[in-house]
């Protein structure tokens, strides 16, 4: 597969990228083995079924509470962050969201920013907009910074650089990093990302993190990591800024661990990460670190279509775990990249069309073969086939009542489409007509089209049988 | 959504519906046949109303759903009595039972009725097992055999479990298990057609997990599934087939015969 350009594809090229990468076998049989290797990684951290189902019972309340709170808890959080010390932004959209974080940062004249790993600053295309404003934002987090090194973009939520071999990743080093020399040691190759970051952090005026969990009743922000970037990130340059999606807030500290317990088992079959960071303020005046100065960023970019209606609001129930991509036999065959959105997998085909739209989307959600594995390992038990079944479904029609409307509806509605189903719900709804139908095609089985469209790229011809079970089951009598 | 859990199975009835759906009807009737003639061979009379023609699946999955719901709705009074609702298929058994009340939803009395008639749908294997509670006499020579339940069989029904049970009622079986046995086919109804890409990279993975166990034939509960995998070994040359599970424990169990 070809590297990715900075800027994301339009999704509507699925098809074409889709094709390419299935056809890559490199491409397959290293995403196959990755996904295989996190999988049985995950089922080793819930050998008691009915254990992990009290676990996502408990865990999905949680999160349904949460957000059924979630106008409330914003202020509060909000509230309890100004009272830390904590200067709050809300963003509607990703620009609203860029302009605010290059505000803070000319404000400090940064010439860098080092950035621990957050998916909403990616969703947001963060790194393009410090690029137009002359400021450098260097991810910090190993895979993160490969994929920045090679211009391309994170092909998985929880590992970036899932879709490189440790050659590649060999190969871009010594092209692209000064005075490395080529090695295909992982330890020295990460040694070599060590030596270069570690100066960054101490240079950067600015540290942008994510945020797994917002907790209300504190006004603790909790990141949870395996590398302590986003420790550096968060507490050695002066100014700390944190961005994240509205709906990660959770009311009290008590929720969080058995979200966070799911969250690092679900993602990459660990127990517990390495860093585990509760960040609640600024340094105070009696304190020797921390920044001195702490931003959040809370960006809507669509969040707020998903949370108007009841069946599409589950979407936000989401901890980013990646078990879903993770278990989808669709995303291990093609990749991250071919979805052409921040988000790939079945959670970015039910949460891409709310924050980009249908007309740009709707592609994503038919690309589901609806076999359910995604919604059986969901932590927090979104049940993604229904959501889309949902999509599809809006994608057809144009806004209803009791359907709040969605940006892009109906934009893959088709004459031919309503047609189709039009005609097929005629002849299923008339009996004799379609038992008429079924005895022309078995006379005339002879004629059935050699060519059946996506059927037959791979598979001979469906034909139908010489009678039909109603004929025979008619004949007996 | 999690698989049946725990249903609570009625006593063995003397009569049952067939709803033989729409795929079956036209491709693989025999299929249907071997599952009426393992239920009559149980004792039990197979009552198929002419009138029935698919469980609307095919329009639901692909975001028409009122469509879905017509199509659904001419089927709901074709099953009068309380007599069970076979299907032999996973995931159209799933449509009726485990979505119908959900298409429903918005209008009481069809709410009642679909959840009336979800209540008394049992995918074929299911009610092989726990309510005509079979035993099987093996009647064939020893044979590998590989399984392949569908998705929604498997993860809507409980399936994989009871064609699992059943196999292992025959003594010359031996069923081998194939490498991400749990792993979509991708036939995935109008997915197939859609995105045949991907699906095909998914069907091929799949013939080849299922080639590689050395099993002479494989099995499957659900004829979309079976039929993608089969075609696809035909486009191969490939003379490696699948059958339907009903027609493969007629075929075992020696027929009229075959009852122990």
């Amino acid at each position: 597969m070809n590297s990715q350009p900075l800027s994301f594809v339009p999704a509507s090229e699925f098809k074409q990228r889709a094709a390419a990468a299935v056809a890559d076998d490199h491409l397959r049989k290293s995403f196959r083995g990755a996904m295989d290797f996190l999988i049985n990684k995950r089922a080793a951290q819930f050998p008691d079924p009915a254990a992990l189902e009290s676990q996502r019972s408990l865990a999905e309340h949680i999160r349904k509470y949460s957000l059924a709170r979630l106008p409330e808890l914003l202020e509060q959080l909000e509230q309890k962050l100004v009272a830390n010390g904590v200067q709050v932004h809300w963003a509607e959209n990703a620009e609203e969201a860029c302009a605010i974080i290059v505000g803070i940062a000319r404000r400090h004249s940064t010439k860098l920013m080092v950035k621990g790993k957050s998916m909403v600053s990616e969703e947001v295309e963060l790194n393009h907009a410090m690029a137009d404003a002359g400021i450098e934002a260097l991810e910090s987090d190993m895979g993160e910074y490969i994929v920045q090194l090679d211009g391309e973009k994170p092909s998985h939520i929880i590992m970036p650089a899932i879709h490189k071999t440790r050659e590649q990743i060999a190969r871009l080093f010594a092209e692209k990093v000064p005075g490395a020399a080529y090695t295909d040691s992982v330890d020295e190759l990460i040694g070599i990302g060590r030596a270069v970051l570690r100066e960054k952090f101490m240079s950067a005026e600015v540290g942008l993190s994510g945020v797994n969990f917002a907790v209300a009743e504190t006004g603790t922000l909790c990141l949870v990591e395996n590398e302590g970037n986003g420790r550096m990130c968060t507490t050695v340059p002066d100014v700390h800024i944190a961005i994240t999606g509205i709906e990660k807030v959770v009311e009290k500290l008590e929720h969080v661990p058995p979200l966070f317990g799911l969250l690092t088992r679900s993602a990459t079959g660990q127990a517990i990460t390495t860093y585990f960071n509760m960040i609640s303020g600024p340094r105070k005046p009696d304190e020797k670190d921390g920044p001195g100065e702490m931003h959040l960023v809370l960006v809507d970019n669509g969040r707020t279509q998903a949370y108007s209606d009841e069946q599409m609001r589950s979407t936000l129930q989401c901890i980013r775990c990646g078990a879903c991509m993770n278990h989808c036999p669709v995303y291990t065959r093609i990749g991250g990249h071919a979805y052409g959105t921040t988000y790939p997998g079945p959670i970015g085909e039910i949460i891409s069309p709310h924050m980009l739209g249908l007309a740009a989307t709707h592609v994503l959600p038919t690309a589901s073969s609806l076999c359910g594995a995604c919604g059986e390992v969901c932590p927090v038990r979104i049940p993604i086939p229904e959501l889309l079944v949902r999509l599809r479904e809006e994608a057809q029609h144009d806004a209803r009542p009791g359907h709040a409307p969605m940006v892009g509806q109906g934009a893959a509605k088709s004459r031919l489409a309503d047609a189709i189903w039009s005609g097929w719900a005629a002849m299923y709804t008339r009996p004799a007509l379609y038992r008429a139908f079924g005895w022309l095609a078995t006379r005339f089985r002879a004629l059935t089209p050699p060519m059946q469209g996506g059927w037959t790229v791979s598979r001979t011809p469906m034909k139908p049988a010489r009678r039909t079970l109603h004929e025979l089951m008619a004949e007996r009598e | 959504m999690d698989a049946a859990g725990s249903r609570h199975y009625p006593e063995k009835p003397e009569k049952v519906y067939l709803f033989g759906t729409c795929l079956i009807d036209l491709f693989c009737p025999e299929a249907g046949m071997n599952a009426v003639r393992l239920l009559e061979r149980e004792g039990i009379e197979v009552l198929f109303p002419a009138d029935q023609t698919c469980c609307g699946q095919p329009a639901h999955s692909s975001g028409f759903p009122e469509q879905a719901r017509a199509v659904a709705l001419a089927q709901f009074r074709l099953f009068p009595e309380a007599w069970p609702v076979i299907v032999p298929s996973g995931s159209c058994a799933g449509t009726m039972r485990r979505h119908y009340p959900a298409m429903f939803a918005d209008d009481p009395r069809l709410l009642a009725q679909a959840t009336a008639l979800a209540e008394r749908v049992f995918e074929f294997s299911e009610f092989l097992v726990h309510v005509a509670r079979v035993t099987l006499g093996d009647q064939g020579g020893p044979a590998r055999v590989a399984l392949h339940t569908s998705c929604a069989a498997r993860r809507e029904m409980g399936t994989h479990e009871h064609a699992r049970s059943l196999l292992a009622q025959l003594a010359a079986v031996e069923v081998v298990l194939h490498e991400h046995e749990s792993e979509c086919c991708g036939f995935g109804g109008t997915f197939s057609l859609k995105h045949p890409a991907i699906s095909s990279a998914m069907a091929g993975d799949k013939v080849d997990a299922l080639k590689e166990t050395g099993a002479e034939t494989f099995v499957s509960a659900d004829c979309g599934c079976m039929l993608s995998l089969n075609h696809t070994l035909q486009k191969r040359r490939d003379g490696f087939q699948g059958q339907h599970l009903a027609t493969f424990l007629w075929q075992r169990t020696g027929g009229e015969g075959g009852r122990r």
